[in-house]
């Protein structure tokens, strides 16, 4: 039938012949670059992604319903399971806001301890989001040398509480347990440890020419528009925006704290990337002035309504028994009123906003989480990029969907 | 915790009601917890946000957060809260516009694109419609999901389903 044609390539010449058809490509859930349960729905036109939408919600547990109807100190462990990376940034942001609506302050310690862990979670956060974005973008390595540091930051964790990722230390009133001397020193080893170990990182990737092609000029972002989008933390300060909450409405001992907020200037991944690298080093320094100047004296207020007993206490003396009963089956009444509060957890901002109506559980409780506003711009940045930059915008993102879907 | 700052009772406070003085229906100032909430004529909302975003005397350049609530009232039912900060001046306000059942609401995508996820959110967990929204669609339970979970009436278990087997009778 060859004979028939003058040439076989002829049909080919013409370019409408060949223009192709937009097709629509289901990302995910179970894509091992998805981060967890991204469901990813992409419009293609050949290689070029023309639209994306991300349909989220495959984790939806209804926290916010459960938060409804649990006593205050009850809804503490169900943060932990909000941005599972960094659960400490987590229970911060739920005690600060609970203990706003009651107007309490805690100790000088505690607050040191509190910023201390936070911190501590942020480095294990960002560990995570490189490590992983590395995997997505086949250089496994990174991963393996995170996760090994990432681990004793693990370890710190179970010497202060007891548990490895869902921590429940901080609580209203301050924090469960103090902080012994081999935690502190542990920490200060790891501290004098990590630098070494960030700028293996960086001589791991990000000279790495395969590492910088993937990842410069993709995504990119303005400020005006990250603004416009709800992009918060080191997604809207690689587009050059100095906000961070730490340093803009200080919370806690932050204002006593000397530490810098590194920004990019072209807002694409390559710059997310960077601004997360310089963050590290920005929180080894936080770490190292909070075990430089941890104040001695108590972890918790001096309320006893809010704050439950020491455990020794409570199987050796009959009162502390009957206080720790109370406290765990009736709770304590929050007076009346609503506040929103909003920490710099590692992904952005994070806010709580509670609404009070004077009684044991809280009227309604609302979590702005970092993910669930981030993911939104996917649009933005992966539209006209290539299919396989889409993979590099949501690992800059760095979404965990456990606080995504709440 | 904390007073309010000079700049916030000006801003908030002074200047605020003499712009907005047509379309406040209460103010509360909580000096406690420092924060400032005003509550919206329902028809004024798109605009107030609108001016906050623009004029130079606020400069409300982000929606932190759009949050759906019951009110606590049979009438009206509903309300939305927006929580707005200004970057630059670093303040916070809070605006409130309550909503009654079946009543709709102007979206206010137009003025900040980060509210379009929010306001699913909301219509998706209360009811609440947004007008104007370009995509209003369920965004964490399916489409064909019967009820808003949210609402307190809706029972805590879900209702009894071939999928929910230990939920509540409806």
């Amino acid at each position: 039938m060859i004979d028939d044609k003058k040439n076989i390539r002829d049909e080919f010449d013409d370019e409408e012949a060949v223009s192709t058809k937009e097709m629509t490509l289901s990302f995910g859930p179970q894509h091992p670059s998805a981060h967890g349960v991204l469901h990813l729905l992409l419009g293609l036109q050949g290689e070029k992604v023309t639209w994306a939408d991300p349909d989220i919600g495959y984790l939806h547990r209804g926290t916010e319903k459960i938060a409804e109807n649990l006593l205050y100190h009850q809804f503490v462990p169900y943060t932990d399971r909000l941005d599972y990376m960094s659960s400490m940034s987590n229970n911060l942001g739920y005690v600060l806001a609970v203990e706003k609506v009651m107007d309490l302050e805690v100790p000088e310690r505690a607050q040191y301890l509190r910023v201390l862990c936070a911190e501590l979670s942020r480095l294990a956060g960002h560990l995570v989001c490189i490590g992983a974005w590395g995997v997505d973008l086949g250089a496994m390595t990174v991963l393996l040398y995170a996760f090994r540091e990432r681990e004793m930051i693990m370890d710190l964790f179970e010497m202060i509480c007891g548990a490895r990722m869902t921590l429940s230390y901080m609580r209203i009133g301050g924090v469960r347990w103090d902080a012994n001397e081999e935690f502190l020193t542990k920490c200060k080893e790891l501290m004098e440890y990590m630098p070494e170990r960030i700028d293996e990182y960086e001589r791991l990737i990000t000279g790495n020419r395969v590492w910088i092609k993937r990842n410069k000029n993709v995504g990119i972002v303005s400020a005006n528009d990250a603004i416009d989008l709800g992009l918060t933390g080191p997604n809207l300060r690689a587009s050059g925006v100095p906000w961070d909450i730490r340093k803009d409405e200080p919370y806690l001992i932050y204002d006593k704290l000397d530490f810098e907020v590194p920004v990019g200037s072209v807002g694409d991944c390559f710059d997310r990337y960077l601004v997360r690298i310089a963050e590290m080093r920005q929180t080894i320094r936080i770490i190292s002035q909070c075990l430089e100047k941890l104040p001695e004296g108590p972890v918790v207020v001096d309320m006893p309504e809010i704050v439950p007993p020491p455990k020794d206490e409570v199987y050796n003396n009959m009162e502390e028994l009957i206080h720790h009963f109370k406290y765990v089956s009736h709770g304590f009444k929050v007076s009346e009123g609503e506040a929103y509060h909003a920490i710099e957890a590692p992904k952005g901002e994070l806010g709580f906003y509670i609404k009070s109506n004077g009684g044991e559980k809280p009227e309604r409780l609302k979590i702005r989480s970092p993910t669930f506003v981030n993911l939104q711009s996917t649009h933005h940045l992966a539209k006209g990029e290539y299919m396989a930059d889409v993979v590099a915008i949501i690992s800059s993102l760095d979404p965990v969907f456990g606080e995504c879907d709440k | 915790m904390r007073e309010l700052t000079e700049l916030e009772e000006n801003t908030l406070i002074v200047t605020f009601k003499k712009r907005f003085a047509a379309d406040i229906l209460g103010t509360v100032v909580d000096r406690v917890r420092a924060e400032v909430t005003y509550t919206i004529k329902k028809e004024a909302i798109l605009g107030v946000c609108h001016s906050l975003k623009s004029e130079p005397d606020f400069k409300m350049n982000a929606l932190s957060d759009l949050i759906g609530a019951e009110s606590g009232e049979s009438c009206p039912r509903f309300e939305v809260i927006y929580q707005l900060l200004a970057m630059e001046s670093r303040l916070r306000l809070r605006l409130r516009v309550r909503v009654k059942e079946n009543e709709e609401i102007d979206s206010v995508t137009k003025v900040w694109r980060s509210a379009g996820w929010a306001e699913r959110e909301a219509y998706d967990m209360f009811g609440i419609v947004f007008k104007g929204h370009p995509d209003l669609r369920r965004i964490y339970l399916p489409e064909d999901f019967d009820g808003f979970p949210l609402r307190k009436d809706f029972p805590l278990r879900g209702y009894k389903d071939k999928y929910n087997p230990n939920g509540e009778e409806r």
